[in-house]
């Protein structure tokens, strides 16, 4: 195994990571600021990336594709949230597990029958679409973008949380929600005003994850889950924690996809060590969280009180 | 008065046995129609009914009725719909099936029940062998024959060492194996990638790594599309060449556009085919659903045309099910690939081609005809078929 071939995994877990924090983000604040466990966070991601591949296939531009798309989505999440989901804050989880897997449903339907069955056409832009030199090996340009866009994301959203008065009012609202109401704080509107950021990051995942998986109904639902092990291996509620945590994520999957096969191939047989590999990497992220769970059930990088 | 009510209750009579003179044969239409799968059934399910409108609601000269149903990828639904539709709708004839985990879900339940069975897409290789019924009939392939040609195809171009790849499931294993069997040169890696992993950046940097003579993939649907924009994005296409079964057909390329280009693939058919019978079915297919057909809309198509010149051949008395099945198997039709007739496993003897992605005359992504590496070609386990 070369220096190169090392490095280029790393990037690949870290573009991995980069973009589950994108969603990761979104969710982790829905679930410790509402205490709302929300499963539709995925068709989210699904519609930002239909959005953005309709108005590329119309325009041809990516940026007009971000411009247009990401609003839409965080427009569609805020309208989600006024007509469905407030409705479910005061139920408990299971209720509400229930109702976002229907809507899971609903906008997988949806827009199979507006786009139609068949994966959506997107695609990088031209100047993002070739490959970058890297110690011998080619890297792919856009995942660069991908990374460089998600930890801009991830300054300003430190930025947002930790040094505006909505930012205090957001991590106030994760540890104190009752005290933040008494302050005379509409929360109603800071809910609604939670679940539109995350909806636009969802979008903004869905928009960069575009050019690189098919756009297609159900695209949602596998990140979600690996979205979920992000949060609760993160700390729930902790922006710090979806950061770190999804980067662990991206590079342990990453890795284990990348290089477990190829071990495993030293100890046993290479027929067994082929149909092995895969499944024991697969498993590798869910083997951390069940570990983290177990030692430190609130996650790594919880919220920090007081 | 009572007259009139008498001469009212003959018409009525009348009208009736008319009717059941002119009663439509029923024909079960089974795949999967919703979902992330749903463009293959509904190319199948397009295709189909095309054959069925043009000839004025009737296949063989008698009037058919197609009842729809969405089997939804699952094995349990198929089943459901098929007891719905033997017992309750008497049908005598169920055609479509997209996946393979679905016929295998189905095959026996139907055939056991003297339905004949016009299969239109999957074809497992148990249901080729020793599980064979006089009763089905498969108007595709075996699926291993889609990787086998593309197997011949690289040992033709004397490609020493392949990378296969493929997601880890039964069908993945079985095309990879498809393509070992008519490859001579050395598989030097075989990569299985969990069926919902939509993301391939690390298992390619291993190969590109490893700088192989070309790499066979299999990837079905959206998977495909992921798989082929990373490929190009990764900076392979044009250096490594990308052979595949499955990954750039009709329901795939219009997402893959331009990325695509270059790509190889093996099957039995391609919408460039120069016969009047294919030139006529594009034609009518683009001018109705304004998209180029797919080799699953082609293979159901064939399947329209097959049960036309059988239900033709017995005068729509299909209750007569010796004649019926002798006239399937005739397979007197005229095929969109030219030369067809059955195995004595019901499956086609036919020539199996591979395929370029390249731009088409009206400068659409499409697929153009390459060569056809195995001429008349019989899958691998007829001879474990009891049938003659």
């Amino acid at each position: 195994m070369t220096v190169g071939l090392f490095l280029t995994q790393v990037l690949n877990g870290l573009q991995l990571g980069i973009l589950l924090f994108l969603l990761a983000a979104g969710l982790t604040l829905v679930f410790g600021i509402m205490n709302f466990v929300n499963l539709a966070h995925g068709s989210l991601y699904m519609m930002g990336a239909y959005f953005a591949a309709t108005v590329f296939e119309r325009t041809g531009s990516f940026v007009l594709a971000g411009l247009i798309g990401i609003p839409a989505t965080m427009l569609l999440g805020v309208i989600v949230e006024r007509v469905a989901l407030t409705r479910l804050y005061r139920r408990d989880h299971l209720d509400q597990v229930l109702a976002t897997f229907g809507l899971i449903l609903f906008f997988n339907e949806l827009v199979r029958i507006i786009w139609g069955p068949a994966s959506v056409y997107m695609n990088a832009p031209a100047a993002l679409s070739g490959t970058v030199e890297l110690f011998g090996l080619r890297y792919p340009s856009y995942r660069f973008a991908i990374i460089g866009v998600g930890l801009a994301v991830g300054l300003a959203l430190y930025v947002l949380i930790h040094r505006t008065r909505i930012g205090m009012l957001i991590r106030a609202g994760a540890t104190h929600p009752e005290i933040v109401a008494a302050m005379g704080v509409n929360v109603r509107r800071l809910n609604t005003l939670v679940f539109g950021l995350g909806a636009a990051l969802a979008g903004l995942a869905g928009l960069m994850a575009g050019p690189i998986v098919s756009v297609q109904s159900g695209m949602g639902e596998p990140i979600l889950i690996l979205t979920l092990v992000v949060i609760v291996t993160g700390g729930i509620g902790s922006i710090r924690g979806a950061f770190y945590g999804a980067l662990i994520v991206g590079v342990v999957d990453t890795f284990g996809r990348a290089f477990l096969p190829t071990l495993l191939r030293e100890f046993v047989e290479r027929s067994l060590a082929q149909a092995a590999g895969p499944a024991i990497a697969s498993m590798l992220i869910y083997v951390l969280m069940a570990v983290v769970l177990a030692i430190r059930p609130q996650g790594l990088f919880p919220v920090r009180h007081g | 008065m009572q007259r009139l009510q008498a001469l009212l209750a003959a018409t009525l009579i009348g009208a009736a046995i008319g009717a059941s003179a002119q009663a439509p044969i029923k024909i079960g239409f089974i795949a999967e129609l919703s979902g992330p799968q749903g463009a293959l059934g509904q190319d199948q399910y397009d295709a189909f009914m095309l054959v069925v409108e043009q000839n004025g609601g009737k296949l063989g000269g008698v009037p058919v009725q197609v009842l729809r149903e969405d089997s939804q990828l699952k094995p349990e639904v198929a089943t459901q719909i098929v007891d719905k539709l033997i017992e309750k709708e008497n049908v005598p004839i169920i055609t479509g099936i997209t996946f393979s985990n679905v016929m295998m879900a189905v095959h026996k339940k139907i055939t056991d029940k003297e339905v004949f069975l016009i299969g239109s897409n999957a074809g497992p290789a148990p249901i080729a062998g020793a599980q064979c019924s006089p009763y089905a009939f498969i108007t595709s392939w075996q699926n291993d024959n889609q990787a086998e040609v593309v197997g011949k195809y690289a040992t033709d171009k004397g490609y020493k060492r392949v990378i296969g790849m493929a997601p880890n499931y039964q069908a993945g294993k079985d095309f990879i194996a498809g393509f070992k069997r008519f490859f001579k040169g050395e598989v030097i890696d075989e990569i299985y990638t969990p069926l919902n992993q939509p993301d391939f950046s690390a298992e390619l940097a291993q190969v590109s790594a490893k700088n192989p003579d070309a790499i066979y993939v299999f990837y079905p649907g959206g998977l495909g599309v992921n798989f082929v924009r990373q490929y190009k994005q990764a900076g392979l296409a044009g250096k490594v060449p990308l052979l595949s079964t499955s990954t750039t057909d009709g329901s795939t390329l219009p997402a893959q556009k331009e990325d695509a280009l270059g790509v190889i693939s093996g099957t039995f058919w391609g919408p460039d085919f120069n016969n009047p019978v294919n030139r006529k079915f594009v034609d009518d297919f683009e001018k109705k659903f304004n998209r180029i057909p797919s080799q699953y809309a082609a293979q159901s198509y064939d399947a329209a045309l097959l049960l036309d010149s059988a239900i033709g051949k017995v005068k729509g008395n299909v209750a007569d099910k010796k004649a019926f099945m002798a006239a399937l198997k005739a397979a007197d039709f005229k095929s969109l690939r030219g030369d067809f007739k059955f195995n004595n496993n019901n499956f086609p003897i036919q020539d199996m081609y591979v395929f370029e992605v390249a731009k088409d005359g009206k400068g659409r992504v499409s697929l153009k005809t390459v060569s056809a590496p195995l001429k008349s070609h019989q899958d691998a386990y007829h001879a474990q078929c009891a049938l003659k």
